[in-house]
């Protein structure tokens, strides 16, 4: 399968894909925390790098197979979103995001430090196991999750959290493990793709996950439009693909695309699918199709 | 750490402590009035030191240096809020912060490519002398760094407490709404605000380069990052609190330092912050956030 994708795409475009979709996983966790749930989060990066450092030491430690270690490195970032899930119940809004962007730098500084995680020199030598076709299936299954999971009662929970917590929690929400429980997923994504990340790179250093990468993944998320799913698609697939087609521009590439990001906010300021629910929009249109495709009774 | 480290240490923090504090001035009062966590400030910082290096090379001197760099400062940050932050007034709390991380990738980006990503060493323009106080050393770098910081933040309690248009600040922090129904020309007060903030961060940003004789492109990323840390400490929106927030990481941070956990450096003020909120989630000095229903 690998090889048939190489006939027809070049590694560099397969690569900027893999990435691509590695990011989607990562920002769909981060929908979920910060787009359905309404709860701040400056520090996604760590929970990719909890989950990177995990499932690539699980490979070079213990050998163990390539699934097995992307499952325990998103298992660990989801404890380590519970432990950043607790501080909501007193931190709100602002409060709350600067709180994991700290978590974030001491994640960062403590893995430039371990001797296991081979310290500021990084981890190198992790056996290159991502490829297209597992990436894009992950893709799906998170899209597909998070779909389901809006659609349950748990996400409705989640959202009644965001509009507000107060009557949510007068309808009977115990918001804290809500909350907790948003934390918890949205960082199981996160591990996952840190997983796929370490797998693809071959090599992981500590400066990589900086709280610059943190933003990276909310703009994503904000870019599209914070509380819908097609938009974090969306967002992450532009702020991703944007650098690569301004190469051609070189140095000023990086200038652009901070112009980008204050011009989209400028005329989208609530993203560019703000609370559009596509699957929604998409029965809607059919139903009006059918509608005006059979003229009303009686007429 | 007998008692004579100790104090020096102490000193020493509180120089770096005052340069936090004047960078996280800027945070706090933005914040105060527009919630807006300004992201790009920290550039604005790194403009200044830049700024007041190239007025050095000139031939200028100190003070020559500080007042370029403040102005330079000044108009950026108004600039900046002109073009980047008054356009989303009225839109959702993140769509200006994003709009502020694009600014500051902007700005680093454009200085790198101007000044090259090495660090550029300040010319020595205090001359200096190491000075013995009893049983402590206090350079005369120092010594600039400890006068002009006090002199600005003693300055700007003046403005906010004693002037009209800090009263306009005072009262459009209040609650920006009713402000401008009372008459007062809000955005004026807010652009008078980043104002003074830049002034500030590019007086910071001309002294930590003379103190620590380096100057890079990216060198407002930490450095705002524990400003805002400072501010979050203190309480933002709160003017002492961001004074009191900037001398305790610095002191805190120095300290740690000269206690064996240098590595662990740039943990020790994010270790503190999450402490604080967690005891205190409005900061030392903050009101806490009222919930209403």
């Amino acid at each position: 399968m690998d090889d048939l994708i190489r006939e027809f795409i070049n590694p560099y475009h397969v690569q900027v894909l893999i990435l691509l979709g590695i990011f989607l996983i990562a920002a769909l966790g981060l929908h979920l925390i910060t787009g359905v749930t309404g709860q701040l989060s400056f520090g996604h990066a760590a929970f990719l790098s909890i989950g990177a450092y995990t499932a690539a030491l699980m490979n070079l430690r213990l050998d163990l197979p390539f699934l097995a270690c992307l499952l325990a490195g998103a298992v660990v970032a989801a404890l380590a979103g519970v432990l950043v899930g607790f501080p909501s119940m007193r931190l709100t809004g602002d409060y709350l995001g600067i709180a994991t962007l700290g978590f974030a730098e001491i994640v960062r500084v403590v893995f430039m430090n371990l001797e296991i995680t081979g310290g500021a020199r990084g981890l190198a030598g992790i056996p290159r196991e991502t490829n297209l076709v597992t990436v894009y299936v992950l893709v799906i299954l998170t899209v597909w999750a998070m779909y389901r999971l809006n659609h349950s009662r748990f996400g409705r929970a989640l959202v009644a959290i965001r509009e507000d917590e107060i009557a949510a929690e007068c309808m009977g929400i115990k918001s804290l493990w809500y909350k907790v429980g948003a934390f918890a997923i949205g960082s199981f994504c996160a591990g996952l793709a840190g997983g796929l990340y370490a797998h693809l790179l071959q090599y992981l250093n500590p400066a990589d996950f900086g709280f610059a990468r943190s933003f990276e993944i909310l703009c994503f998320v904000v870019l599209g439009g914070l509380g819908s799913i097609a938009g974090a698609v969306l967002g992450t697939t532009i702020l991703t693909i944007a650098p690569e087609m301004l190469r051609f521009s070189a140095e000023y590439r990086m200038m652009m695309y901070g112009v980008l990001m204050v011009l989209m906010m400028i005329f989208r300021p609530g993203g560019l699918l703000g609370g559009v629910d596509l699957v929604a929009s998409f029965r809607l249109l059919w139903s009006r199709l059918r509608n005006t495709a059979t003229p009303a009774g009686g007429a | 750490m007998d008692l004579q480290t100790f104090l020096q240490q102490l000193l020493n923090g509180i120089t770096l402590g005052s340069v936090y504090a004047l960078i996280a001035l800027g945070y706090t009062m933005v914040y105060g009035i527009i919630k807006l966590i300004n992201f790009a400030h920290g550039d604005v910082y790194m403009i200044g030191a830049f700024v007041g290096l190239t007025a050095v090379v000139l031939g200028a001197d100190v003070w020559l240096a500080l007042c370029a760099a403040m102005l330079a400062c000044l108009i950026v940050a108004v600039s900046i809020e002109r073009v980047a932050y008054r356009p989303l007034r009225g839109s959702t709390r993140l769509a200006p912060l994003i709009s502020s991380i694009g600014v500051s990738i902007f700005i680093q980006t454009l200085v790198t490519l101007i000044k090259g990503p090495q660090p550029v060493g300040f010319p020595q323009v205090v001359k200096n002398t190491i000075y013995t106080v009893g049983p402590l050393h206090i350079s005369t770098v120092q010594i600039v760094i400890l006068l002009v910081a006090a002199g600005l933040m003693v300055t700007l309690q003046l403005v906010i407490r004693r002037t009209k248009m800090g009263k306009a600040m005072r009262a459009t922090s209040e609650d920006l709404h009713t402000a401008g129904l009372m008459g007062i020309n809000v955005n004026a007060v807010i652009s008078f605000t980043f104002a003074l903030g830049a002034v500030m961060a590019g007086a910071g940003g001309v002294l930590v380069g003379m103190y620590f004789n380096s100057v890079f492109p990216l060198m407002g990323v930490m450095a705002g990052l524990k400003a805002f840390c400072a501010a979050v400490v203190g309480g933002i929106g709160s003017v002492p609190g961001a004074v009191l927030g900037g001398l305790f990481l610095g002191v805190a941070e120095v300290l740690g330092v000269a206690a064996g956990f240098g590595s662990y450096r740039d943990a020790i003020a994010f270790g503190l912050l999450i402490l604080v909120l967690l005891i205190r989630p409005a900061g030392l000095l903050g009101q806490p956030q009222q919930r209403k229903v």
